[in-house]
This record gives C-alpha cells, structure tokens and sequence, in this order.
C-alpha cells in the first residue's frame, strides 16, 4: 500500500501499473430478493492496484454488487473472496473484511451528531484501537489531503455536498483501507460540486488504491479506469478497457446505453 | 451586485443609504396591542370577553389565596380567624407539613436523612443531565444509590456496601471474560455479583456485630409523603430507561427468541392498566412467593412500575430507531464497527435524541401515577392527604388547600423535567441545521 505520506504529485505514473495480486474474487455469485433474480452468475476478479468503473442502467444491479463485496447485502449462492478472506455469514470474517474494504455512499451518511474529526476517528479508536491522539493526527492527514482540514470540528450538517463526500472518502481512508467502493458517489452532488469530489478520487486512484466504482460519470471512467463493466439486468453484459469500451463496444445493449448516456 | 448586472440595467447606485429609526407608531407596545388584540373587530370582542374572564376568576381566588390563613392548629380556628371572610387555609400545610413530606410514620428526628440523601441527589444527577460537568463526578453518581439506600433505610452500612462491592465482583469478572466473547463475559459477571452476594449474605449478620456501623433501620412501610414518590419516581425512572432500551433493540433483533419475548413483554404489558400491576404487586405476588418470604413492598411496586414504564419507553425509542436513515447503519457497518460499537456510538445517541420528547412524557406521566400507589394503601403525598390527614378531626374538610399544595410541588417536578428535556434538545441540535 501507498505510505500515507507519499506526495501526491511525486508518484511515477509507472506506479499505477495493475499487478498480478487478486484483490477480489466473485465466482458464480447469485442473489435474490425474495424471488426477484437481482445478480446472476457474477464472475469478476479485481487485481490489486485496479481502478474498475461499473455502469448501466438503473436496477441492473451494479450498487447491490458491490454491496455484496463488503456483506452489506447477502449473496444466496456462490462465492466471495475479499483480500483471500472468503466472505461467509460469520460476523467476525464480516467485520474483518469490512475494516479492509472502504465504502462512500451516494448520501454521504456522515455521522451528523459527531464533528467532522470525530467522524474520521471513530472507526480507527475503536475497531483498530488507535490511540486518540495518533487517529486525530492520521484524520487530520486525510482531511488535508481531501482539502478541508479547516472545517474539522465543524458538524457534518454544516457543509456543502462535495464537502461532506470528501469527508466521507476521508473517513474511510482513515481506516487504511486496501480497497475502495463507491456507490455513485457524485449522483446526489450539485454539478460544481461532482468536480472536487472527482478530483480527491482521481488523486487516490494515482495512488495506486484498488477502486471499484459505481458511477454514471463517463469523463472520470475513460480518465481513470482500466477497466469499465457494463451491466444490465443482474448480469455483467460487457467488460474491457475504456479506450475499447467507449469507441467499440461490442453488444447492442451496451451501444443503446452508451448512445443514451453520452448522446446529449 | 457585479457590473455585467449595472450596465444591462443602466443604474450604478453610487451611495449608501444611512440607516434610520422605524416611525415611532410603529414600535412598542401600542403597536403590539394594536396588532395582536385590538386587530378586527372580532378580536377586539374576544380580547374584552377574555379580559373578563380573567378578572371574574381573579376576583375571587385572588382573595382566597391572599387572604389566606397560615397559622392555625385546626380548621374551626382557621375558621374563627377569617371570621367569615373569603380565605384559604393555608394552616394545614404548614401543621402537617412534614407528615406531608415524609408520610406519618418516619421517625422525625431521622428526617435529616432523607433529606441529605434529596440533597445529594442533585449533586448525583447533575453530571448526568449537564455533560460539561466534570466526568469524575460520575464516579459519586454511581455511588449515590447505595448511599441513598444507607441514609434512607438506614440499618447497617454492611449491607449496602456488600451489594456495591458484588457489582464490583460482576464487573472485574466482565471484564476478565469479555475477551473471549460478550456473552460470556456478561453472564460470568451475573454469576460472579450473585455468587458474591450469596456469601455475603453470610458475612453480614457477624460483621454487623463486630463492627457496628449503622443508622437506625426505617422498615418500607414508614415510608411515605412526597419523599415515596420522589423515591418511586427517581428509582422508576432511572430503571426503566436503559431497560427500555434494551427492550427496544430486542424488539428489533434478528434472532426471532429474542424479539418475541421483547414483542410478549411489551405488548402485554401496554395492554394492562398500572393500577391492575400495582394490586399484582400488593396482593397476587404474596401467592407466588414461598411461604414465609418478605419481599418488600416497595420494592414490588418499584418491579412493577418500571416494568410498565419500561415497556412505554421501548415503543418510544423503537420510534426514534425507526427514524434513523438506513444508511446510518450502513455507515456505521461498512467501517467494521461490531453490533455493539454500532448501536452504542451511532445508533443510540441519535435514536435517543429524537426520541427525548416521548421518553419525558413517559418520565412526566411515571411520576405522577406514582400517586396511584395510595390506592393499595401506601402512603405517599396522595395517600396522606386522603388519609391519615382529610381523616383527621382537626382538618376534615380542606381539600383545596392541600390538593392545590400537592398539584403544585408535582407541577415544579415535572415542569422542571420537561424544561430540561427542551434545553436538552437545543443542545444536541447539531446536525441537521446549518
């Protein structure tokens, strides 16, 4: 993992070369609600260091998939494979995957009865046992490197959108998170605001953090990804590299999205 | 604004407009009047009708209340003073002023000590209310109910400080086991406090008698006054908020054992009137209790009361935990924080805050059905007035006297409690306002 005291601008684009290491594994993954098929037969496997932007039209499944990764949705069949952790229904592998694997919500959910600050130290004092003083000090790392330090002990109902996005993303890297999920982290931002939460993104992405992104901001895939997903109804239509993925995409569903999408 | 907005409008304002005092018309209270009772002729009507009303109320309570009499042995003396004239009697308060307080049968020259440990109370419940007081004086908090139990009840200091010390015992024992899992560590530490007090309960007669420390022992049933209620109250209260909660979250649980029970228990016990548990408590429970056991009364209508209270607050804050956004506990999954962690330091404090309101109309309305106790022949501020004081030779007859007394005392009570709960609310209003 990228030293939390790197410069950003200081790393080598060379560092964002993918490796071989598997980060994530999904084999046959199926879910159901009730009897609603949500997912069928997801097959992914994320390699460390990757940047993946999942798309597709609403209720095709993207969000519940990677809500699957970190168990805040339940999988009926197949399997999970987080950092060599196999996902299963007990609590303490749960909790351990989850303290690896980072998560930004399209609301935000900040905490609104803690301070900023509180809201970042929260996780590492008591799931990691940091020492306050050594957490407030990594929080205060993260919230610069997200560009508010200045508003640490203000509440979360006291700032913008964007802010409180980067806030979020703040909070979850306190917890040196190996891997990274975004559940449309821009959908419920004003647009001025989608740029400054993009910006801290793309900055981690250089970092070499492994991102698996929901997200319908096309600039951002072809800019960052190495790899866009296309779903549509709880299948994974079509997979391949951006460059390829945008100009020569393969199936007609994906043709009729991206036309949608990108056609205004 | 901007000089792209002068030039379409072709206007630049070039100087600033000192402010000035409004028209003297329109300030004070001339105008307040004008605007809020003399605004139509409707309103003009029903503010002279209420003005009327209030005069015709005033014109004969004033009167009563200020003529009123407050030296008196009897009501017949009373009765001689105010020869005639319109006046309370206010002398009955002030005769049985402490059979009022403390009920008939407190022996008066103990009255010091239910009248330290109220004070101490204060001190006790202070860091508690008030969270920019010192966290230390939690420590005194913790300690209060057993020092209350000592003063109020007096006996032997052995006993409270034997059932201090098996808590103690539960907790280190939590501690020890609480690594392995929770629920080892808090059933452990149930099994250690109990073994405790089982041996203590062996210790105590002998040491009483080696090392007399006591105050004289005040049984339950010379209980009674306003002090039974403030102690119902204060120990109903305090009981039946975290058991409350517990109920709340079993109630929402995943395990299908637990939340039945919770669901049972809840719902039976909101479907039965308080007065039916308290005659539970007074008559029924002796039946179910080995032959020869003594199980203080108190103590069973204290189980009852906050079993009813409990069961209130439940529903109460399974609406605040209800109203929590989803994504709350999402968040506070998605960080790896355990159910524990989650519920303690998410969940609850914001669940609790919205749910304020209803738990203090429950404390509100716990406090006063604590005069319901009078009708299984307690005698708290109720019982005694209806009692041994209305029953009385002497005061036969002066009911508004003393229930205007007794309205007014749980009126400062619970107008006290409902202020502090929206002083409360103020204060942890941070979130949602920016």
């Amino acid at each position: 993992m990228t030293d939390t005291a790197t410069d950003i601008s200081s790393v080598n684009p060379e560092q964002m070369k993918v490796s071989d290491e598997v980060a994530i594994d999904i084999r046959n993954m199926n879910k159901w609600y009730g009897t609603f098929h949500v997912l069928r037969d997801i097959d992914l496997t994320v390699y460390r260091g990757e940047r993946i932007v999942i798309c597709g039209p609403s209720g095709s499944g993207k969000s519940t998939l990677i809500r699957c990764i970190n168990a805040l949705e339940e999988h009926q069949k197949g399997s999970i494979e987080v950092d060599g952790t196999k996902l299963s229904s007990d609590l303490k592998n749960i909790d351990k995957i989850r303290s690896e694997v980072g998560m930004c919500f399209q609301h935000f959910n900040l905490f609104p009865h803690l301070t900023i600050l509180e809201n970042c130290t929260l996780a590492p004092i008591w799931v990691r046992k940091t020492p306050k003083k050594e957490a407030e000090e990594t929080a205060m790392h993260f919230l610069e490197k997200v560009k508010i330090p200045d508003q640490a002990n203000k509440y979360p109902g006291q700032l913008s959108g964007g802010q409180q996005q980067r806030v979020a993303i703040a909070r979850s890297l306190c917890m040196k998170p190996r891997i990274m999920l975004f559940d449309e982290p821009t959908s419920a931002l004003d647009p001025e605001m989608i740029k400054e939460v993009l910006d801290t993104m793309i900055e981690l992405a250089q970092e070499g953090m492994t991102m698996l992104c929901v997200t319908h901001e096309m600039g951002f895939a072809r800019q960052v990804a190495n790899r866009v997903i296309f779903m549509d109804q709880g299948q994974i239509v079509e997979q391949n590299e951006p460059e390829a993925f945008f100009n020569n995409p393969q199936s007609d569903r994906t043709k009729l999205f991206l036309s949608q999408i990108l056609g205004h | 604004m901007s000089d792209t907005h002068a030039q379409s409008v072709g206007f630049v304002q070039k100087t600033q407009i000192p402010p000035s005092p409004p028209p003297a018309a329109e300030t004070g209270a001339f105008k307040w009047m004008r605007e809020n009772l003399f605004s139509s002729t409707a309103n003009a009507i029903m503010t002279i009708l209420g003005i009327l009303a209030i005069y015709w109320f005033a014109s004969f309570s004033l009167p009563w209340l200020l003529n009123g009499v407050w030296d008196a042995e009897n009501l017949s003396q009373c009765r001689e003073i105010l020869d005639g004239t319109s006046g309370a009697c206010f002398a009955v308060i002030a005769e049985r002023w402490n059979q009022l307080i403390f009920g008939f049968q407190y022996p008066s020259e103990e009255y010091w000590r239910p009248f330290l440990a109220f004070l101490l109370l204060l001190v006790a419940a202070a860091p508690v209310l008030f969270s920019k007081l010192p966290r230390k004086m939690l420590i005194f908090t913790g300690l209060y109910p057993f020092i209350a139990f000592f003063l109020i009840w007096g006996g032997s200091i052995w006993v409270p400080v034997f059932a201090l010390l098996g808590f103690v015992a539960g907790y280190f024992a939590f501690k020890k086991l609480e690594k392995q899992s929770f629920a080892m560590g808090f059933f452990g530490g149930v099994i250690a406090a109990f073994a405790f007090w089982w041996v203590s309960g062996f210790i105590t007669p002998d040491l009483s008698r080696i090392i007399p420390i006591d105050l004289p022992a005040v049984p339950s049933r010379d209980m009674g006054g306003f002090m039974l209620n403030l102690i119902l109250g204060t120990v109903c209260i305090s009981l039946s908020l975290p058991i409350g909660i517990l109920l709340a979250l079993g109630r929402r649980s995943q395990m299908p054992l637990i939340k039945w029970i919770c669901v049972i228990f809840i719902e039976f016990i909101r479907g039965v009137p308080l007065i039916t548990l308290l005659f539970v408590a007074n008559v029924v429970l002796a039946y179910f209790l080995p032959p020869g056991t003594t199980f203080d009364l108190i103590l069973r209508v204290i189980i009852m009361i906050t079993m009813f209270a409990s069961a209130y607050i439940a529903e109460v804050i399974r609406g605040g935990l209800a109203a929590l956004p989803k994504g709350q506990y999402e968040a506070a999954d998605s960080l790896g924080l355990d159910y524990a962690q989650a519920m303690r330091l998410i969940i609850l404090p914001q669940a609790l805050k919205i749910s304020i309101p209803g738990i203090v109309n429950v404390a509100v309305g716990l406090f006063k059905d604590t005069t319901l106790v009078s009708v299984i022949s307690m005698f708290d501020m109720v019982g005694m007035i209806r009692g041994p004081i209305l029953a009385s030779t002497d005061w036969n007859g002066v009911y508004w006297e003393l229930f205007l007394f007794a309205a007014l005392l749980f009126f400062v009570v619970c107008y006290g409690i409902s202020q502090y709960s929206q002083w409360l609310e103020r204060q942890l209003n941070t979130g949602h306002s920016r």
